[in-house]
């Protein structure tokens, strides 16, 4: 019972920490609705070329632009969350400091993490979303059960988004270096992810496969939650089979490399 | 001096150009992307936006070169090292921009050659002398008019410290938006970036001229050749701001 105090605690400390910073967070939210206004309008452009695409219609594509605006600072899809410190306390070994402490390290950045990804989605994510919905016609359902499962799809999404992060910055305890990493993160987050296209309007072969990929659990399953497209338990099911098996290899992972730190002493 | 310490790891160096050419390519395999699916966007075929991908990302990609670490400026403004700059007997705007000047930005320019090349050789347009010659100058004035947009955006971090996203906004937001031809645009947003900040003559308008598309809002035939005074514009207003920015500034101090 201490520990799940202990990590509420950490969670906590992670919300107040973005919280700060109060003028950062107006200007991430001036920036979002910027891009999620040019994103729109080249969707309206593409869903009137092709109807239907990939099974929307246009009022859910620009569902869809609002919901990525909401969630890219949120899920850090493009990186930008506590693995850039763990990444630099592991190349300082500062990171040593942390493993001789009593608490677990992927538990303690998981709930740093999740204090983050909750003051961004209150901080940065409504009101560009709010301002969507309100100046463009979105397919939003009206049943609370339905927000509610998204919610749930959407808190599913951190975990995922956690758990891959987490292995990204593990690396850093063979690569030192942690930019190549962060990049790579950068791309297949923002392509895997469908910050760039919904996946299900991606062609083909790639789009079925993208589909499976943990990163279509960030914002593709919690937008065709949201506008009712798939069912929701095995959209909750794929969520957390992710979440289960990224987890336990970071598990896996953290351990080998903790037997690989040796702390220099003086 | 940054060249040189980048320079130094070289396997390092050419990793992060790669990656940077990833990074910045993934906007142009989402148009690829879309162009599976669709054989005009806007009116606009694959090599017209390609044109317009390459000018706008090659002109963006030197200005960020150039001048783009004037983003950090807010973090020398929050910590007080802006001072350091001010004794100095060099002008501070050339120290913001030689500041950690990062040679990988080589990549965004690369790439958007690269584009750029492609569109050129594969674009069907019946070249003229002046067609010719108005790429070169949409590229120069281009790079000069987001140039004057990073000096803006830097003048506006003395004033508002911790908002480098709102920069982030005008700079990538703004290459982003020229990305896509302005028939996608709804018209308020095209006022606004002809009239208010006129992003349209970095590309849009001298580029409908080259491919002998009717021009954006209407605007004369003589408006695809005012991008060196909209560029003139730019860089007076940015300079204008960057001096009241700069006197209106007081160090942190204790």
């Amino acid at each position: 019972m201490g520990s799940a105090r202990l990590y509420a605690a950490v969670a906590a400390g992670g919300f107040r920490r973005y919280a700060t910073y109060r003028v950062a967070t107006a200007a991430g939210v001036f920036t979002n609705t910027v891009f999620g206004l040019i994103l729109v309008y080249t969707y309206l452009a593409l869903w009137d070329e092709r109807p239907h695409l990939g099974g929307y219609d246009q009022a859910q594509a620009v569902t869809y632009v609002w919901l990525g605006q909401a969630l890219f600072a949120t899920l850090a899809i493009q990186g930008g969350g506590f693995e850039t410190d763990l990444i630099e306390r592991i190349r300082t070994g500062e990171v040593a400091v942390d493993l001789y402490r009593p608490a677990d390290l992927q538990a303690w950045w998981l709930a740093t993490d999740l204090g983050r990804a909750f003051f961004q989605l209150l901080g940065r994510g409504v009101v560009p979303f709010v301002f969507g919905a309100w100046f463009f016609p979105t397919a939003l359902p009206d049943e609370a059960g339905v927000w509610l499962a998204f919610l749930v799809t959407v808190v599913l999404a951190m975990v995922v988004s956690y758990a891959i992060r987490f292995l990204v910055a593990l690396s850093g305890f063979w690569l030192l270096d942690g930019t190549g990493v962060l990049q790579v993160l950068m791309v297949t987050g923002v392509f895997c992810s469908g910050m760039t296209l919904p996946l299900n309007a991606f062609p083909r072969p790639l789009g079925d496969i993208v589909m499976l990929l943990p990163w279509s659990a960030l914002l593709q399953t919690p937008a065709d939650v949201l506008m009712g497209r798939v069912d929701v338990w095995s959209a909750f099911a794929f969520q957390a089979g992710w979440a289960v098996v990224l987890l336990a290899v970071g598990r896996l992972v953290q351990g080998a490399a903790t037997r690989r730190v040796v702390v220099q002493g003086g | 001096m940054w060249i040189r310490s980048t320079l130094t790891y070289r396997v390092s160096f050419a990793m992060t150009v790669l990656g940077g050419l990833l990074v910045t390519g993934l906007d142009f395999v989402a148009i690829l992307l879309m162009f599976s699916q669709v054989d005009v966007l806007g009116g606009y075929t694959l090599p017209e936006i390609a044109l317009l991908y390459g000018l706008s990302a090659t002109s963006f990609g030197a200005a960020d070169l150039a001048i783009g670490s004037a983003g950090r400026l807010g973090t020398r403004v929050r910590d007080g090292t802006l001072d350091m700059l001010l004794v100095r007997p060099a002008p501070v705007l050339a120290q913001v921009a030689a500041d950690r000047f990062a040679l990988r930005r080589v990549a965004r320019i690369t790439q958007g050659d690269l584009i750029l090349g492609w569109a050129l050789v594969s674009l069907d347009v019946a070249w003229t002398p002046v067609k010719v010659l108005l790429v070169p100058v949409m590229l120069v004035c281009g790079g000069v008019i987001f140039s004057a947009v990073f000096v803006a955006g830097a003048a506006f971090q003395f004033v508002a410290q911790d908002a480098a996203e709102v920069q982030a906004a005008f700079t990538f937001g703004g290459q982003t938006l020229l990305q896509y031809p302005p028939t996608v645009f709804g018209r308020e947003l095209l006022r606004s970036v002809t009239f208010v900040l006129p992003l349209a003559f970095v590309n849009w308008v001298p580029a409908a001229y080259v491919l002998g598309r009717p021009y954006p809002l209407g605007l004369p035939g003589w408006a695809a050749f005012a991008s060196p005074l909209a560029a003139l514009l730019c860089c007076a207003a940015a300079g204008l701001a960057w001096r009241v920015g700069l006197r209106s500034y007081r160090s942190t101090g204790s």
